[in-house]
């Protein structure tokens, strides 16, 4: 089986920043916008490149979607940037309508979304944010893994015109993909050939996918896995090809089951080819205060748990 | 004083447009619409560097974000008869497959609309990103929006009042439709609105006053009051004192007709007040 290198933990929140740095020097019809996050987000490089297209807002995300949406009338293209939280739920009737109804080119950037925001707790960990911006029209999702990942979809979302929903966290990661990797919007990206077992993984829960085919190969078990970083528009062909292959599918996700990437890869196979499938993902439960190893442990968004998950899905088959 | 004749005579049109709108689908707001006829007339007519054949960026252009969007019906007859599209496209307003829907939107790819409004309070933050970015394209026109007062309720409005004015958004231009009134009673009862000049001012914008907001020479002088105020580090207002449902006596004066249909006896009362001037539709 191939293996992956953790080339050095990074926080994917840096692969925004650093892809927004990069943005700032290619392409003057970037903007940025944030929220007194600057820091969090990792976007303190582009202010400092360039004053005038960074706008500080202030602790106001309602104006921070209508002013990013009226940016779009002139030729600019915004990214707004604060916590998943506030980018979303806090914001979502001024996303529905100015933006997504308007069908405005803006690029919402989410940092600190999950469990893994850690000891902030529930109040800021949200794990709902998914199911949120999927359910809107014409809106983008992209939920990415790692910093290399991060860091190529920030500057692919600035080509791609139309509201995109960019989700990453504030941990440091394994960092695996490839250095200025290629980064196609809506196609799944396929790490490892497996036959007995298909593994579906989004955001920080790849690596954990990863670890699992691992152990699972250390059983004789043979798990294929699918880095889905889009989740809408979903790679339809990748999921059913593999579900046809494998026979049965895991798929997980640092978000509620209720709305997330599972929902999606579930009504794609049952509308082309129904398959047993398990989720890795919240259970209709809102988060704690806790370190990001200690609570992806206790909800159960790890590789032993994912591991589980397709010994049990496999005998479903 | 400049002749505004043919500005009174597209207003008197213009609240037919409104009238036969709304009783065409026995829905939408004359109310709201009726009071700023005015307003917009002149805006679109007299004021404003606008372009009909409508491009999106509208560089080099004044832009106009109508925020408060229930009032569509005075929005689509204003731009129609300002050349945006047909105004035959009228008696399409809120019937299926419309591009004039209940609220306006960028959806159906209106000419003249640039951004969905209805959900109230945004608009304000949308017109001062459009300003911000006319300021980074080195275009010097001016971005204006129009709110209810009702709509100065939702706290996005103050969010987006104290951006402007610590950002010095000096090209920007936002009037608020002083009518008193919204769907549930007064702005009184509901919830009083207080000084209103005092907040704007206390917020670090210039206000200027239009206690006639029906009368088009007291509403052109305003709006030309309040440019003479840009480019000076400060957003500006406008409080525009107006009466729902001007123009037509029994609509006038009350709330009532916020979101009301007239019948047909109504409806030809209405047009009985306000003889055809330019055409109808």
């Amino acid at each position: 089986m191939k293996i992956y290198e953790n080339t050095g933990s990074k926080d994917t929140r840096s692969g925004f920043g650093d892809g927004l740095t990069e943005l700032g020097q290619k392409n003057e019809n970037v903007v940025a916008l944030c929220a007194d996050l600057t820091g969090s987000l990792k976007m303190n490089a582009f202010a400092n490149n360039h004053p005038e297209r960074f706008f500080q807002v202030g602790i106001a995300e309602a104006n921070m979607m209508g002013m990013a949406a009226g940016m779009t009338i002139g030729g600019k293209i915004p990214f707004t940037g604060t916590f998943a939280n506030f980018s979303t739920g806090r914001v979502y009737d001024q996303i529905r309508q100015s933006i997504a109804y308007s069908d405005k080119n803006v690029k919402i950037c989410a940092s600190h979304s999950g469990l893994t925001l850690g000891e902030d707790g529930a109040t800021h960990q949200i794990l709902e944010d998914i199911g949120l911006m999927k359910m809107l029209p014409g809106m983008t999702v992209i939920n990415t893994c790692d910093y290399n990942q991060t860091k190529a979809a920030t500057l692919a979302i600035a080509e791609h015109h139309g509201p995109v929903y960019l989700r990453f966290g504030r941990p440091k990661v394994a960092n695996f993909t490839p250095e200025n990797g290629e980064f196609k919007i809506g196609k799944a990206v396929l790490l490892q050939e497996g036959t007995d077992v298909t593994i579906i993984a989004t955001g920080h829960l790849v690596w954990e996918a990863l670890e699992a085919a691992k152990a699972l190969n250390e059983k004789g078990i043979s798990a294929e896995v699918i880095n889905i970083h889009t989740i809408k528009p979903l790679d339809e062909e990748a999921v059913i090809k593999s579900a046809k292959k494998t026979g049965c599918v895991v798929t997980a996700e640092e978000h509620n089951f209720l709305g997330g990437l599972g929902e999606s890869v579930a009504r794609t196979l049952s509308l082309n080819h129904p398959t047993p499938q398990e989720f890795v993902a919240t259970n209709d439960t809102f988060g704690e205060s806790g370190t990001p190893a200690q609570l992806l442990e206790k909800y159960g968004l790890n590789a032993e748990n994912i591991a589980l998950k397709a010994e049990a899905v496999i005998k479903r088959k | 004083m400049a002749d505004t004749q043919h500005l009174k005579d597209l207003v008197t049109q213009v609240r037919r447009d409104i009238v036969r709108q709304v009783h065409a689908v026995s829905s939408g707001h004359p109310g709201g619409s009726l009071g700023c006829t005015e307003f917009l007339v002149t805006l679109y007519n007299e004021v404003m560097d606008h372009d009909p054949s409508f491009n999106m960026d509208g560089v080099n252009e004044d832009l106009f974000f109508l925020s408060n969007g229930h009032i569509s019906p005075v929005f689509y007859s204003v731009l129609a008869r300002s050349g945006y599209f047909p105004v035959e496209e009228l008696s399409t307003f809120r019937k299926l497959n419309t591009r004039l829907q209940g609220h306006p939107t960028t959806h159906e790819g209106l000419p003249g609309v640039r951004i969905a409004s209805g959900s109230l309070g945004q608009g304000m933050s949308v017109a001062i990103g459009a300003a911000a970015v006319k300021k980074l394209n080195g275009d010097t026109k001016t971005v204006f929006t129009l709110h209810g007062d009702g709509e100065l309720q939702e706290g996005q409005i103050w969010e987006a009042a104290m951006y402007a004015a610590a950002n010095n958004v000096d090209n920007l231009i936002s009037t608020i439709d002083v009518n008193g009134q919204q769907i549930d009673g007064s702005t009184d009862q509901v919830l009083a609105l207080g000084d209103l000049r005092g907040k704007f001012e206390a917020f670090g914008w210039k206000v200027v006053t239009v206690t006639k907001g029906n009368d088009v020479d007291a509403v052109l002088a305003g709006i030309k009051e309040a440019l003479t105020l840009t480019g000076k580090k400060q957003p500006i207002c406008i409080l525009l004192h107006t009466e729902m449902g001007n123009g037509i006596d029994f609509m006038m004066g009350s709330h009532a007709w916020h979101g009301i249909a007239p019948n047909d006896e109504q409806l030809a009362e209405a047009l009985r007040q306000n003889p055809e001037t330019l055409g109808d539709y």
